[in-house]
């Protein structure tokens, strides 16, 4: 029997969620209303909130002070390169481990996952080393490297789940029908698999771009993305909240539009195959 | 043509044989059902005629040709799944005209083969739905359409029918027959459901444990079982087997009588004493289940309403012309 919600309970579960949305959210509105505020008003106490003299003089300073745009192509190249990349491998390993399984599947499946336990710190110093002797310090390519190899774990997972979603027989009726695998692919198991490509594409975008880890050991300005560009304004003379609220605004402002217009599919790809 | 010959055909899946040696030959135009309980083979023996699985030994030729080698696509059958297997993200009209898309025919060929198999199918209003937007017999009829559109040497059902309700299933077992019989198209049909099985073939494969049990007929299989297997497994209610001193009296270790074939008198003093411990009137057949002492328990079948009750006394007497012997082994006795 479907439980009845009274228009009193629902009203109160509304009001619940808009609270608990909101909290979730207030940081980074707080964090965009001091962007705009003199750094005199950013640490005021008691702090205002909407009432102060609005000014964007703090973009400008940022700007000059540091090239947005060089950081923000960075992040794209970065972000971008290593999830094409982590997905042109993820693409068949899972197909594979999908759709003609053997014993140790599993292992491998975990196996990989268990790489993401470690701390990454725990590596660190073999890491710079390597990156040293190579030559990558601070190159977008040892960048790519490391932030893709990072989050192949997580990327294989997901579209193993989501090849594993898709019958098998289908994919026989199309080996019937004389699709070749190139053709199966093409035609039957990609239009299949776009949302959870789509999903898993978004949501690994999302985690290389925010990545800090990395980041901001192994680069310094040529290749630093916008996590360096943040950090560089928490600097030893102290904290300007104004200029470092006006540059973390500048960084996530990309990634929260995509994710604003990819909400319905992201949503639906970290709930893919919950519920049937 | 579509004439299909099994000649030794192996399967195991490592150390487990699932099919033990299969020889069958099937003709042109026939309608050949595999049936036998769950894990028997039959669907592994179809899919190895269909080329999804490769033979682990043996021959399967399609029209004298050896195709244990030829890729799925190649060797002209068409296959309709029990799950239907449609392509979600197509339309009716791309499901079904997919294989020939493949193909590499003209557009304006495959609309005109899409259209007519759709007309057969009674899919025209459909034709541009996704598969979604369809009711469970309108999907199978798309499945089905598929099939028939390729105009295969062969069709291969794998339990087609088994996701429809029960009235759905009676409509559409008589739907592919009358098809098969217009198309006149070879086709194996495989089941579990030994009604679907009765009704539909022209011949009938009893499998059991990776073994073809018998080939026959539907009724050869009823009136002549090889083994006390297909004598059980043939006809509902199940046969009634009767071991010791009626059947060495026989000169059988076992004899099988089937339920219509035992007369059942009310006061009689011979045949087999029973009382009745479940009565079931169904208006157009009465079923008895007869507790018989030391015989066991067994079922008669009388046409038409009789009016016997749960606790009464009866006598079973078998036909003695209807009585089927087996030796120790299993096998019919002859004669």
């Amino acid at each position: 029997m479907a439980r009845m919600a009274t228009t009193k309970q629902v009203a109160v579960s509304t009001a619940a969620a808009w609270l608990f949305g909101f909290l979730i959210f207030f940081p980074i509105l707080w964090m965009v209303l001091a962007s705009f505020k003199t750094e005199l008003e950013a640490f005021a106490i008691p702090p205002s909130f909407l009432f102060f003299h609005w000014t964007t003089e703090n973009y400008a300073t940022v700007q000059e002070r540091s090239d947005y745009l060089h950081h923000a192509l960075n992040s794209i190249i970065i972000a971008g390169g290593s999830t094409l990349i982590a997905l042109l491998i993820a693409v068949p390993a899972a197909w594979s481990m999908a759709f003609s399984p053997t014993k140790r599947t599993k292992d491998i499946l975990l196996w990989m996952l268990s790489t993401k336990m470690m701390p990454p710190v725990g590596v660190l110093v073999p890491i710079y080393l390597i990156f040293k002797t190579f030559g990558l310090l601070d190159s977008r390519i040892g960048l790519v490297f490391i932030l893709c190899l990072g989050n192949l774990p997580i990327v294989i997972w997901m579209l193993f789940t989501y090849f594993k979603e898709i019958p098998r027989d289908i994919l026989e009726a199309a080996r019937m029908d004389g699709a070749t695998i190139g053709r199966e692919l093409v035609y039957v198991l990609t239009p299949m698999a776009i949302p959870g490509l789509a999903s898993t594409l978004l949501l690994n975008l999302i985690l290389a771009w925010n990545e800090a880890f990395w980041t901001l050991n192994l680069s310094t300005s040529n290749a630093a993305p916008l996590t360096t560009f943040i950090a560089s304004y928490s600097s030893p003379e102290g904290l300007f909240w104004a200029k470092l609220s006006a540059a973390s605004t500048l960084a996530i402002a990309p990634i929260l539009v995509l994710g604003w217009f990819s909400q319905k599919q992201l949503v639906r790809g970290l709930t893919f195959g919950a519920v049937k | 043509m579509g004439q299909i010959t099994l000649q030794g055909v192996q399967k195991s899946f490592g150390p487990v044989h699932i099919i033990k040696g299969a020889d069958l030959d099937i003709a042109d135009g026939s309608f050949v059902v595999f049936v036998g309980p769950s894990g028997c083979g039959k669907t592994t023996l179809l899919r190895l005629i269909a080329g999804l699985e490769d033979v682990s030994g043996g021959k399967i030729l399609i029209d004298g040709k050896n195709v244990v080698d030829t890729p799925p696509a190649k060797r002209g059958l068409s296959m309709v799944f029990q799950s239907y297997a449609l392509y979600p993200h197509m339309s009716v009209r791309g499901n079904i005209g997919f294989g020939l898309k493949m193909a590499g025919l003209a557009k304006d060929e495959i609309n005109r083969k899409v259209e007519a198999a759709a007309a057969t199918l009674n899919l025209t209003p459909y034709l541009d739905r996704k598969p979604r937007e369809l009711s469970g017999g309108q999907r199978q009829r798309v499945a089905i359409g598929r099939a028939i559109v390729r105009e295969p040497k062969a069709f291969l059902f794998d339990e087609p029918l088994s996701n429809l309700d029960a009235a759905l299933r009676v409509q559409m077992r008589i739907e592919v027959t009358r098809l098969q019989k217009q198309l006149g198209t070879t086709a194996i049909y495989v089941t579990h459901d030994q009604v679907e099985a009765m009704t539909m073939a022209d011949k009938i494969v009893v499998l059991n444990g990776g073994k073809i049990e018998q080939y026959g007929s539907p009724l050869e299989l009823y009136e002549r079982p090889a083994n006390l297997f297909v004598a059980g497994f043939i006809g509902s209610p199940k046969m009634n087997f009767v071991t010791g001193e009626h059947a060495l009296q026989r000169g059988a270790a076992t004899i099988g009588v089937r339920p219509e074939h035992l007369k059942i008198e009310r006061d009689g003093a011979g045949g087999w004493q029973g009382t009745i411990s479940v009565a079931e009137h169904l208006g157009s057949d009465t079923f008895l289940y007869v507790d018989a002492g030391p015989l066991g328990m067994l079922t008669a079948r009388y046409i038409g309403e009789l009016s016997l009750h749960a606790g009464d006394r009866v006598s079973l007497v078998p036909d003695p012309a209807r009585i089927h012997r087996f030796d120790e082994r299993g096998n019919a006795l002859q004669g």
